[in-house]
């Protein structure tokens, strides 16, 4: 793959991530990856719970093999839930976000983008003999810089969500520094895959909502699409960094795309694991296990669907993963794209349904 | 049935790799049933073909706990994060396997105080000199290395949750000549990470009732959290878990069926734990469930201790409630 195709997939990504989902709002997502798939998105679906849902058929030898992919639209971010008296926002988490990253940090209010900033008192005052702990959620509110309850109502409403205010960026060799990695890189890396040609696979795409607050979107989606074989595309954990044991790095940044085997949620299929694998080691596609085996993904959700679904992920490492600035290799992109890509292929040509467990015994 | 238990627990089956427990079972129970499949998650459904009768479900779980393998270091020291509710404290010094047959030993990092200890505190010795000599691989998984054995009726081992429960369901399908019920033997994978098996394949079999075969806790050792189930005095009937209050007509079939079969039975209520039956019900619009427990101590520990006579108590217990039921 070129320069070209990675200054290509650079922008896709900046794209996606600087779009604002958080989980439950996941629109302004959709519509950007409408526009990015173009002609492909024509007889896409939307389902009731905002899922897009997009069907390719590559006719092949004998009956084509259904493979849902899917890569998670929304991210995670805060819903402000009160407009109190001095025009400060009180506010809930939606999905996994660690209290510590918040105080001082800019963010971007509902849809007109108001600009706020989150205040921790605590954090300035220079008298507290001790060391502060993480902070408390009931410490924290968004300025808005309105001085009433009246004024803020004016640009702000509860339900509204709130999102990091960061706008993606290059960033060392090769790298892009964005909010929202998790999971539009997993989105672009499910639009380019649309782009290709998998003779003998009916592929059928889920760009899926409410992943962050509990494989939901996905569920419902898997039952629609009834696949035969199922691949979560993530964004996941990296910890390489200094002053972390080995052993607990999970992933490491330019290493190649993740393969889960288990996590919260999922057991990876062993025979998928070992396709994915076999297809990395013969085109020479770098690739590594995810080291952990906490959290969980779409996968889950689709594991379980009606009778069964066999099902593994492959993500994108990406550090600083649910907060403000994320990083990811533009290269690791890349590699899993190739590597779904031959995968969805050999699936194809071989006929593989992953169930050499099932059938008669 | 001693035997049976023996070759069951002696198989290899951690939770998403039950291929080895799932080939021992069909051998087993090949001979006594009219069908057998397995699924796309690897639940395997054997069945008695009885005309039109209410199609009745009997779920045991397949899977074990075990360590799956996350790191290797340089010396050949190995990280692992645990399959399933696998407490750390009782680990130090006991035995694991791994497939292939290496023998794997728990141990501990030095700590100031016990309560540091942690997984993640612990690790696996091979016995290795370094990284190149540890014959494992990232996402091998070991379970406990114990032979079972017995003290008078008890039955000591690693795995009898649920292999006692895999058990008894081969042995119902071998004792059962006649029923009016279309009877499914489903033995499931996964159920320590989460009931993931059972769920898939009630919703491909679509039972009209179900009752899941378990271990359960009991409340007979010292200073044990109070619980009314003791060790031998028959299998329990349970009222309800934290996964399922148990239907009531299910219930009472099954206490029925026990006094049918003169089997003395326990009532279980069980504070924490849950079992298939609890996602069985809650499939599709809902299948009326239950459970027939096998009262067991010091579960998921190498060394759980189940009676004998419990077990085969259960077995005439199902015998007689497929015997005589038409469906709640
Ligand atoms: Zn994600
Ligand atoms: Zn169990």
């Amino acid at each position: 793959m070129g320069v070209g195709n990675h200054e290509h997939l650079r922008r896709l990504l900046s794209r996606l991530s600087d779009a604002r989902g958080v989980s439950g709002d996941e629109r302004e997502v959709r519509a950007v990856l409408r526009e990015e798939l173009g002609e492909l998105a024509e007889g896409a679906k939307v389902d009731a719970l905002g899922n897009l849902l997009v069907t390719r058929r590559f006719p092949g030898k004998g009956t084509p093999v259904r493979v849902m992919l899917a890569a998670h639209m929304d991210e995670v971010g805060l819903m402000v839930t009160h407009l109190d008296k001095s025009g400060r926002l009180r506010f809930a988490p939606v999905g996994g976000i660690d209290l510590r990253i918040l105080p001082a940090l800019p963010v971007l209010v509902g849809p007109d983008r108001v600009p706020g900033v989150i205040g921790l008192e605590t954090v300035y005052r220079e008298d507290t003999a001790e060391q502060p702990g993480p902070p408390r959620l009931r410490d924290l509110t968004i300025d808005i810089g309105c001085p009433s309850r009246e004024e803020a109502g004016r640009w702000v409403k509860v339900g509204d969500r709130v999102t990091f205010a960061t706008a993606a960026r290059e960033f060392g060799d090769g790298l892009v520094l964005a909010k929202a990695l998790d999971n539009r890189a997993g989105c672009a890396v499910l639009v380019e895959l649309l782009k290709g040609n998998y003779p003998g696979v009916e592929l059928a795409a889920a760009f899926t909502v409410q992943e962050e607050v509990g494989l939901r979107g996905a569920r419902v989606a898997a039952h629609a699409l009834a696949p035969d074989v199922g691949l979560a595309l993530e964004g996941t954990v990296c910890a390489d960094l200094p002053g972390v044991d080995e052993a607990s790095h999970v992933t490491r940044l330019g290493a190649g795309p993740a393969l889960s085997l288990m996590d919260a949620a999922s057991v990876a299929n062993r025979s998928m694991v070992e396709v994915l694998t076999d297809t990395a080691r013969h085109l020479g596609i770098p690739y590594q296990f995810r080291r952990f085996a906490a959290g969980g993904n779409d996968a889950g959700a689709i594991s379980l669907a009606l009778e069964g679904v066999p099902t593994a992920s492959v993500s994108v490492p990406c550090r600083y993963i649910h907060g403000p600035a994320a990083v990811a290799a533009i290269e690791d992109v890349a590699a899993a794209i190739r590597l779904v890509s031959a995968f969805l292929c050999r699936v194809g040509d071989e006929g593989l349904r992953f169930r050499d467990e099932g059938g008669a015994t | 049935m001693k035997e049976l238990i023996a070759r069951l627990t002696q198989s290899y089956g951690p939770s998403g790799q039950e291929g080895e427990v799932r080939r021992r079972i069909a051998e087993e129970i090949r001979p006594h049933v009219d069908g057998l499949r397995t699924d796309a998650l690897g639940n395997l459904i054997a069945w008695k073909d009885a005309g039109k009768g209410p199609r009745v479900m009997l779920a045991a779980h397949m899977d074990e706990l075990g360590l799956m393998v996350t790191h290797i270091d340089e010396q050949g020291f190995v990280r692992y994060a645990p399959v399933g509710g696998l407490g750390h404290l009782g680990l130090p010094g006991q035995r694991v396997i791994f497939p292939g047959g290496r023998i794997g030993v728990v141990a501990a990092e030095r700590v100031e105080d016990v309560k540091e200890l942690k997984h993640e505190k612990l690790y696996i010795d091979l016995g290795a000199a370094d990284r190149a000599g540890a014959p494992v691989a990232v996402g091998d998984v070991a379970v406990f290395h114990r032979p079972l054995e017995t003290a008078g009726t008890r039955l000591i081992g690693k795995a009898l949750d649920d292999r006692v429960g895999c058990a008894v369901l081969v042995e119902v399908a071998r004792r059962l000549t006649s029923s009016a019920v279309r009877a499914y033997f489903v033995f499931t994978v996964q159920e320590e990470l989460g009931l993931r098996g059972a769920r898939t394949s009630a919703y491909g079999i679509e039972p009209d009732l179900a009752v899941a075969v378990d271990v359960t806790a009991t409340g007979d050792t010292p200073k044990a959290a109070v619980m009314e189930v003791s060790l031998g005095k028959g299998p329990a009937v349970k009222v309800k878990d934290s996964s399922l209050i148990c239907h009531p007509e299910v219930r009472q079939a099954l206490e029925e069926a026990a006094a049918t079969a003169a089997v003395p039975f326990q009532r279980e209520v069980l504070e924490r734990g849950g079992t298939d039956a609890g996602v069985i019900a809650l499939t599709r619009t809902g299948v009326p469930s239950g459970v027939v427990s096998i009262p067991t101590r010091y579960l998921h520990t190498p060394s759980e201790m189940a009676d004998l006579a419990d077990v085969e108590g259960a077995v005439r217990v199902l015998l007689a409630f497929l015997s005589r039921s038409t469906g709640a």
